[in-house]
């Protein structure tokens, strides 16, 4: 019997049109765990390097954690993985909600869908029932309504569905796929739209199995009650009025202008006022306590879901205040984009429109004030029309293609990708490394265990260190009780923290824990209810595997390497490992350059950032060094490989 | 005639929709807590408790099963609290053949919330346990209540004889077996 896992993919066909279910191995689970883990083996080995973003041979692997389903709290986030015709290279999205662990209750682990359907299709799975549908009916609908549709015409209210909305239909990169008020970012719903599936919906009443039942609860539920007490996991924002954080500290409109001073008592006081006017309710993920989305009702426009940051990115791309991020996100939220990515491209055009490169030629009829042109622009964009056909490419992308200067105003992507709007003063090293090496694209995606800034005093510091059981080794303690000032680390504890940051990431991708009670919350206040210490006791139980803080510390680097190696065969280099250049404003080329080869060594990558034979051995890779050979991506290693036929004999 | 006063303790989960975030833990754990051997899987639908999403007021409503019915509601009440509407569906129990809630999802037998009850038993039956937003809470009551007097034979026999007067005998046999059909043995 399987545990914790159904042991079946759902392999879907769209382009002939045909459903199978099929048993994994399980020797894969514990070298990949699932979700991320096992989508990148799959792309690895099914997808060649060579196949365009938009060719019918890209996948979309649609993923359960490996604890989905499984008393674990938190154990939620649906990962969604495919090629981006942004990047270029993997594109790492994940969702929360309710999706994920009813595919397991349904049977699946993962559905791995090919091909492309001829006209806009679900798909809909109902236990062993699986079947591919007629959308053209919901052809231009937002992301909840289809939701909506789909239950009705399916009579199902406890249908869980993940559907595009007219973004995605239209292949805007930056489309997100959603589910409830969920979204996931990071250009996967371009290639939902692009195979013409509109949504899936999932309906699940199987059994799923736990190896050690018992001990598993009760692990688990002391957990959920910690959570639940805990004000160091979930979204501390879903409550905290204060945000001057994120006004005072990240730039405005096109990641360009930063303004100090911003937030006051009295602008608090009103935007309270209006979240407060207009919120329904708070809700949460599946089996979770914690409560991080706001869901509101803005009069006159749909209603919409947001955590985080995500309510500050289009006013302050827009140089406005919140009840314009409360007006707009309900209509984005419909039509499908990423809230991260699309202000920044909407900011990008209207300086574009400022400094001449674009003229008012390409914005009829415009509105001339800042809400009616982001309004605008997000019609545009969302329909491919005009201007918005060039600008649905993303920013680096459109750069490009309008040229003339352009790419100039392209100053805040890495690898092409819209980054978090933070211009600072001092390199923080490990934010240098991170945003150089990440592959998980957008930042909030790979920080997150060690914290940001150090404390201020001696006595706080060791306070601290005292009570963290997050660590995965004692000498992160001693870093950071020594760390003083933000810009002032060894080398060598950098490349330890970005790896560990990076590790948790990982780590959650393939189990499918949420960010906000394990990788991305240590970083603010050290107390997370998960961490690399109690994780592999929870897969013990959970899968009757074995595993120990060393294996996961293991499983975490193969997949992180693993992940590397897909990129690096779709042409990822070091050139390409660069933070935006005006990040921060005083830089050291020859220490960043020195620190960036530093820690492609402690990786065990060469010095263009590839994996050695030795490292992806070490890792249970060698058929990935195998073909890296194959490909003369890696050179052939003559005492590496002694006893080994030659890679030359084989073809690649 | 006089009747005794007895004891009886009356268990009550208490339900504020207010704090319930519509996370279904309290499914997940009501299903671990009923599998044989218990914990063992984990079948959200098998749970004796859902999460009702009330249409009408778009609230998350966490319902406990109640007992099996064979028939629908004809006509259903739909009432205003607060200046908000609720249908009678979103509070009610019952295993009933207008929606899925509440059947075994292999054998189509309906659950029915035991309370948890167990040897030995539990401090808080499971559901409260889990639900970290405390929208579930548990409280025992104790209530003396009169025994009532048992209706006397006469009395059916009396109530009975005018219905034959007025419908015949044919109909109250038939509509005796039409009711006793529904009834559970
Ligand atoms: S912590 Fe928040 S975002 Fe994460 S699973 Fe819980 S409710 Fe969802
Ligand atoms: S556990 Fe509590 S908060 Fe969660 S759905 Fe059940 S009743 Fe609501
Ligand atoms: S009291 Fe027990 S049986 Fe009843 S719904 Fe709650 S967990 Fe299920």
């Amino acid at each position: 019997m399987r545990y914790a896992e159904t042991g079946f993919n759902l392999e879907i066909d769209l382009s002939r049109g045909s459903i199978d279910k099929v048993e994994t191995d399980p020797r894969d689970t514990e070298l990949y765990l699932g979700g991320q883990g096992m989508a990148a083996k799959i792309l690895f080995e099914r997808v060649p390097a060579d196949v365009d973003p938009f060719s019918p041979d890209n996948l979309l692997i649609f993923s359960t954690g490996l604890l989905h389903g499984t008393p674990a709290p938190a154990a939620n986030r649906t990962v969604v993985n495919t090629f981006s015709p942004q990047t270029n290279l993997m594109s790492h999205s994940l969702f929360g909600g309710f999706f994920g662990p009813e595919l397991k209750y349904a049977g699946y682990d993962r559905i791995i869908i090919r091909g492309k359907a001829p006209d806009l299709v679900y798909l809909y799975i109902n236990n062993d029932k699986v079947e591919i549908r007629d959308a053209t009916h919901l052809r231009g609908k937002g992301t909840t309504e289809t939701g909506e549709l789909i239950k009705k015409e399916l009579n199902d209210q406890k249908v869980q569905v993940a559907a595009i909305g007219l973004a995605g239909e239209n292949r805007v990169f930056m489309a997100s796929i959603d589910h409830n008020h969920a979204s996931a970012a990071r250009g996967v719903g371009v290639i939902m739209g692009d195979k013409r599936l509109k949504a899936i919906a999932v309906r699940g009443t199987k059994e799923l199995n736990i190896a050690h039942p018992a001990e598993m609860f009760e692990i688990c539920q002391d957990i959920h009650l910690k959570m639940a007490a805990s004000s160091g996991c979930g979204d501390w924002m879903a409550d905290d009025e204060d945000d001057s954080f994120h006004h005072n500290h990240f730039a405005w409109g096109n990641a360009r202008k930063r303004i100090k001073n911003y937030w006051s008592d009295e602008l608090q006081e009103r935007w309270t006022r209006w979240k407060y006017d207009h919120m329904d309710r708070q809700t949460g993920c599946y089996n979770c306590p914690k409560k991080c989305r706001n869901v509101m009702s803005w009069p006159g426009k749909p209603r919409f879901g947001y955590k985080c940051f995500g309510k500050d990115t289009y006013h302050m791309a827009a140089f406005l205040e919140l009840d314009f991020s409360y007006e707009i996100l309900g209509i984005a939220q419909e039509y499908g984009v990423d809230s991260y990515a699309t202000p920044q491209v909407m900011a990008f055009a209207l300086e574009l429109l400022e400094a001449g490169i674009l003229t008012d030629k390409d914005f009829p009829d415009m509105p001339a004030d800042s809400r009616g042109r982001f309004f605008y622009l997000l019609e545009k964009i969302v329909r491919r029309e005009g201007i918005g056909d060039i600008l649905a490419n993303s920013v680096s992308h459109a750069a490009k293609q309008i040229g003339n200067g352009a790419e100039a105003y392209d100053h805040n992507t890495v690898k092409k990708f819209e980054q978090l709007p933070i211009k600072l003063g001092k390199v923080n090293p490990a934010f240098f490394l991170m945003l150089a090496t990440g592959e998980k694209m957008s930042i909030t995606q790979i920080e997150g265990s060690f914290p940001q800034d150090p404390l201020p005093t001696q006595e706080e510091r060791d306070e601290f260190v005292k009570k963290w059981e997050a660590v995965p080794d004692d000498k992160f303690k001693e870093y950071f009780r020594n760390w003083k000032k933000k810009s002032e680390i060894s080398d060598e504890a950098t490349c330890d923290i970005v790896e560990w940051n990076e590790a948790m990431h990982y780590i959650d991708d393939a189990i499918g824990t949420c960010g906000f009670v394990s990788s991305f919350r240590g970083q603010f206040g050290g107390a997370v209810p998960y961490h690399v210490n109690n994780i592999p006791g929870i897969i013990a139980l959970a899968t009757g595997m074995e595993m120990d803080q060393q294996k996961l510390w293991k499983t975490a680097q193969r997949i992180r390497a693993l992940v590397r190696a897909v990129n690096v065969r779709r042409g990822l280099r070091r050139k390409d490992e660069r933070p935006p250049e005006d990040h921060w404003a005083v830089r050291n080329e020859e220490y960043e350059q020195n620190l960036l080869s530093k820690y492609y060594e402690f990786k065990g990558w060469t010095s263009e950032g590839i994996p050695t034979r030795q490292k992806l051995e070490n890792l249970d890779l060698g058929y990935v060094a195998d073909d890296l050979e194959q490909r003369g991506i890696l050179k052939i290693d003559a005492s590496a490989t002694a006893g080994r036929p030659s890679a030359e004999t084989v073809t690649g | 005639m006089t009747a005794g006063l007895t004891t009886k303790t009356v268990k009550e989960i208490l339900v504020d929709i207010d704090k319930c975030t519509g996370c279904r833990a309290c499914e997940m754990a009501c299903s671990a807590y009923h599998a044989t051997p218990r914990y063992s899987s984990i079948n959200p639908s098998k749970a004796r408790i859902r999460v009702v999403c009330d249409e009408i007021n778009d609230e998350y409503v966490p319902i406990r099963a109640g007992d099996y019915t064979p028939s629908e509601c004809n006509g259903r009440h739909i009432y205003t609290i607060g200046g908000k509407q609720y249908s009678e569906c979103s509070f009610c129990g019952a295993s009933c053949p207008s929606r899925d809630y509440f059947v075994e999802p292999d054998s189509g037998l309906p659950l029915k919330c035991d309370m948890c009850e167990s040897v030995p038993a539990l401090e808080v039956p499971m559901c409260v346990k889990v639900c970290g937003a405390e929208a579930l809470t548990y409280v025992e009551r104790e209530v003396k209540r009169e025994e009532k007097e048992q209706v006397k034979r006469g009395e059916i026999e009396i109530g009975l004889e005018s219905l034959v007067k007025k419908h015949g005998v044919q109909a109250v046999i038939e509509t005796m077996a039409q009711i006793s059909k529904g009834l559970k043995p």
